[in-house]
C-alpha cells in the first residue's frame, strides 16, 4: 500500500488533479445551468412536472450507458466525459432549487410583493436567500455523486483516478485498485467538507441566529 | 383621499366575497372594517393595494383610479401590515424597516436615517437595528412591522388584523402606540379586526360587514347609540350599548389633582413630599408640567437605596390617557393593566390629572345613587314608610 503511494506519487498527484477537475467542472455547468432551470420551474406547474421527469429518467441510466453512448457524438477524451457527468449533476440540484423556492413561506412571498417587490425581486431578495439551505445540500450531493461516477470516465480515456482502479482490474494489482478508491473517496470527503463550509458561508446570517 | 365605488369580488361559484362595497375614506381618518370571519375583509383590503383585483367597480385614490396605476408603484405607497408580522427573517431589523426605501433606491443614509427614527417611534433602542427577527419578541417583531409600512413616507397604511396574534397586554399597549402614530403622522389607516374593543378604542369611523356588504358606517359612538339592525346590535353585544347609555362622562369631568415633583428635585425631597400628602405614587414632570414617570414606594427600597436624585429611580414607562378620553376607556385601561390609578396629560404631554380607583368608585356611586341631595330624601321617604 505504501509502495503504491511512494512509486506513484506524481501519478497520483496528476490524476487527482484530472479527477478533479473533470468533477469541478460539471458540478460548476450543473450549477449554472440546473439553478436558473429550477427557478424557473417553480413558477411553472405542468413544465415542471415535466422537466423533473425527464432528468429522473436521466438518473436511471447506468452511468456507464451515458459515457458509452458520449462516445458517437464526442468521441472519446475529457469533454464527453464531463458532459455525461454534467447530465448527473442536473437532478439532485433542480430538484432541490426548484423544492427549496416551492417551500418558501407564501406569507413572506406575499409581503414582498404587497410592499411592492416585482417578481424578479422577490426571487433574488426573499425566495433565494431563503432556499439556499436547501439548494446547497443539493450541490452537495451533486458533488459526492459525480466525484464518484468520474472514476468511470477512465473508460473513456478522460484519465483521473479512475486509471489507476482500471489498471489494477487489467493486471491484478490489488493494491491499485485500493488505492484508487481510497484517493476516490478522501476526495469526495474533501470536497464535501469544502462545500459544507460554503453552505454555512453562503446562509443568511438570520436564519442561523439563536435568541 | 379613497373612494370606493360598488367594488364587488365574485369568486368561482359565483360567491361574492365583497358585494358592492362603497365607502369614501378621507385623508388622515382611521377607518375600522369589522365583522364575523369570511365576511369579506380582507378580500376589500387586498382590493385597495390590487394584490386582489375586483370583479367589477372601483378605487380612485386622490382623483386616481388604481386600476390605471402600476401595481408595483402603488404598493410601494401604500403600507402593508399583517396578523402573520412577516419579517423577513434573513433579513436585520434595518434591512426590513429600509425594504421599500431600498426599492425605490433611496441611498444608504437616507435608508440609516429613516430606520433609526421610525424605532424610536415605538420604544425600542437602536441597537436592536442590527439583530434579526429571531431574535426580538413577538410583540417587538410586530413594533417593526408598523414602522417597515411607514418607512416610505405612506400615507395610507392597510393593516390585516395586525394585533391579532399577540398577549392581551402587548395588543393594549401596540393599539396606543399605533393610535397615537396615526394621529401625531396623519396617516389614513384602514384597519382589520374581527374585536369590537379594539375597533371602538381605535377607530374614528368602523365599517361593520357582513357577507360582503356593509351593513354600517359610522363613528363608535352613533353606532354604539343608533345600530343599524338586530346585526350589529348583537355585534357590538349588549354590554358595550348598555355602556354607553348612561351621560357619557369623559375623564376630565372626575379627575383629581395629582401630587407632582419636578425631576431636579431630591429623593428625601420627594419621600417628604409623599409622606405629607400621604400618597402612595408621585409623578414625576419636566419644568414645563411634562409628564416624565412617577415615583411609588418601591422606589425607596431595594438596591436603588443609595442613589441620590429622582432621575435614577424613576419609573419611565408610565401608562396615561389624554385629556378628553371617556372615563369608560380610562376604567377599562385601569383593569386591564391592573393599574392603582392613570394620569390625564392635555396635548402637550403636560400632567393635569389623576384618575384613581377611589374616584371611580365615588362616581360609580354617584350614578347609582345620584347626588347628596337625593340621597337624604331617599332616606328621609324611608322612614316616613317606617312611621306608618
Ligand atoms: N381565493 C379565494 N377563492 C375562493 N374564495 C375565497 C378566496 N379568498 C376568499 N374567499 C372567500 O371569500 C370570503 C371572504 O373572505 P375574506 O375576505 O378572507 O374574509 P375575512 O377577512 O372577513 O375573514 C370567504 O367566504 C372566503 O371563503
Ligand atoms: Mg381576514
Amino acid at each position: 500500500m505504501i509502495a503504491f503511494f511512494t512509486e506513484n506519487s506524481s501519478d497520483i498527484l496528476l490524476k487527482t488533479w484530472e479527477h478533479f477537475y473533470i468533477s469541478i467542472i460539471a458540478l460548476f455547468l450543473g450549477v449554472i445551468f440546473a439553478i436558473p432551470l429550477g427557478i424557473f420551474l417553480s413558477k411553472t406547474k405542468t413544465i415542471a412536472k415535466i422537466v423533473l421527469a425527464i432528468t429522473s429518467v436521466f438518473q436511471t441510466l447506468p452511468s456507464l450507458a451515458i459515457l458509452a453512448i458520449m462516445i458517437p457524438f464526442l468521441g472519446v477524451g475529457k469533454v464527453p466525459a464531463i458532459v455525461a457527468l454534467f447530465i448527473y449533476t442536473l437532478l439532485p440540484i433542480l430538484n432541490n432549487t426548484y423544492i427549496g423556492l416551492k417551500s418558501v413561506n407564501a406569507d413572506l412571498r406575499k409581503t414582498g410583493i404587497s410592499m411592492g417587490m416585482t417578481p424578479l425581486q422577490s426571487i433574488w431578495m426573499v425566495e433565494l436567500p431563503l432556499a439556499i439551505p436547501v439548494i446547497m445540500a443539493g450541490v452537495r450531493l451533486s458533488a459526492v455523486y459525480v466525484i464518484a461516477w468520474a472514476t468511470l470516465a477512465s473508460y473513456i480515456g478522460a484519465g483521473g483516478l479512475g486509471d489507476f482502479i482500471f489498471n489494477g482490474l487489467n493486471l491484478y494489482q490489488t493494491e491499485l485498485i485500493i488505492g484508487g478508491a481510497v484517493l476516490v473517496t478522501a476526495l469526495a470527503l474533501l470536497t464535501d467538507f469544502i462545500l459544507s463550509k460554503v453552505e454555512i458561508w453562503t446562509t443568511p446570517k438570520g436564519l442561523k441566529v439563536e435568541k | 383621499m379613497l373612494s370606493i365605488q360598488n367594488l364587488t369580488k365574485t369568486y368561482r361559484g359565483n360567491k361574492k366575497a365583497v358585494d358592492n362595497l362603497s365607502i369614501d375614506i378621507e385623508q388622515g381618518e382611521f377607518i375600522v372594517f369589522i365583522g364575523t370571519s369570511g365576511s369579506g375583509k380582507t378580500t376589500a383590503l387586498r382590493m385597495i393595494n390590487r394584490m386582489i383585483e375586483p370583479t367589477s367597480g372601483k378605487i380612485m385614490m386622490d382623483g386616481m383610479d388604481l386600476s390605471k396605476m402600476n401595481p408595483v408603484q402603488l404598493r410601494r405607497q401604500i403600507g402593508y401590515v399583517i396578523q402573520q408580522i412577516g419579517l423577513m427573517p434573513h433579513m436585520t431589523i434595518r434591512e426590513n424597516i429600509t425594504l421599500v426605501p431600498k426599492l425605490l433606491k433611496w441611498d444608504k443614509q437616507e435608508k440609516d436615517k429613516v430606520a433609526e427614527r421610525l424605532i424610536g417611534l415605538v420604544n425600542l433602542p437602536t441597537s436592536y437595528l442590527d439583530m434579526y427577527p429571531a431574535q426580538l419578541s413577538g410583540g417587538q417583531q410586530q413594533r417593526i412591522g408598523v414602522i417597515r409600512a411607514l418607512a416610505a413616507n405612506q400615507d395610507i397604511i392597510l393593516m390585516d388584523e395586525p394585533f391579532g396574534a399577540l398577549d392581551p397586554i402587548t395588543r393594549d399597549t401596540l393599539q396606543d402606540l399605533m393610535k397615537d402614530l396615526q394621529v401625531r403622522l396623519g396617516k389614513t389607516v384602514i384597519f382589520v379586526t374581527h374585536d369590537m374593543d379594539e375597533a371602538i378604542k381605535l377607530a374614528d369611523r368602523i365599517c361593520i360587514m357582513h357577507e360582503g356588504k356593509v351593513v354600517q358606517f359610522d363613528t363608535p359612538d352613533n353606532i354604539l347609540a343608533n345600530p343599524a339592525n338586530d346585526f350589529v346590535r348583537d355585534f357590538i353585544g349588549s354590554h358595550r350599548l348598555i355602556q354607553n347609555k348612561p351621560s357619557v362622562k369623559i375623564v376630565d369631568e372626575v379627575m383629581i389633582q395629582p401630587i407632582s415633583i419636578t425631576i431636579e428635585k431630591s429623593l428625601d425631597d420627594a419621600l417628604r413630599l409623599m409622606v405629607s400628602k400621604r400618597v402612595d405614587t408621585l409623578f414625576v414632570t419636566d419644568a414645563d408640567k411634562r409628564l416624565i414617570g412617577y415615583l411609588n414606594v418601591d422606589s425607596f427600597t431595594g438596591p436603588q437605596r443609595t442613589q441620590q436624585s429622582i432621575n435614577e429611580v424613576l419609573q419611565r414607562e408610565v401608562i396615561y390617557v389624554k385629556t378628553g378620553t371617556k372615563l369608560q376607556d380610562s376604567v377599562r385601561r385601569i383593569l386591564k393593566r391592573n393599574l392603582q390609578n392613570i394620569p390625564i396629560v392635555d396635548n402637550d404631554h403636560k400632567l393635569i390629572g389623576l384618575i384613581t380607583r377611589a374616584n371611580i368608585v365615588d362616581t360609580i356611586y354617584d350614578t347609582i345613587w345620584g347626588d347628596e341631595e337625593e340621597n337624604k330624601n331617599a332616606l328621609l321617604v324611608t322612614r316616613e314608610e317606617n312611621v306608618q
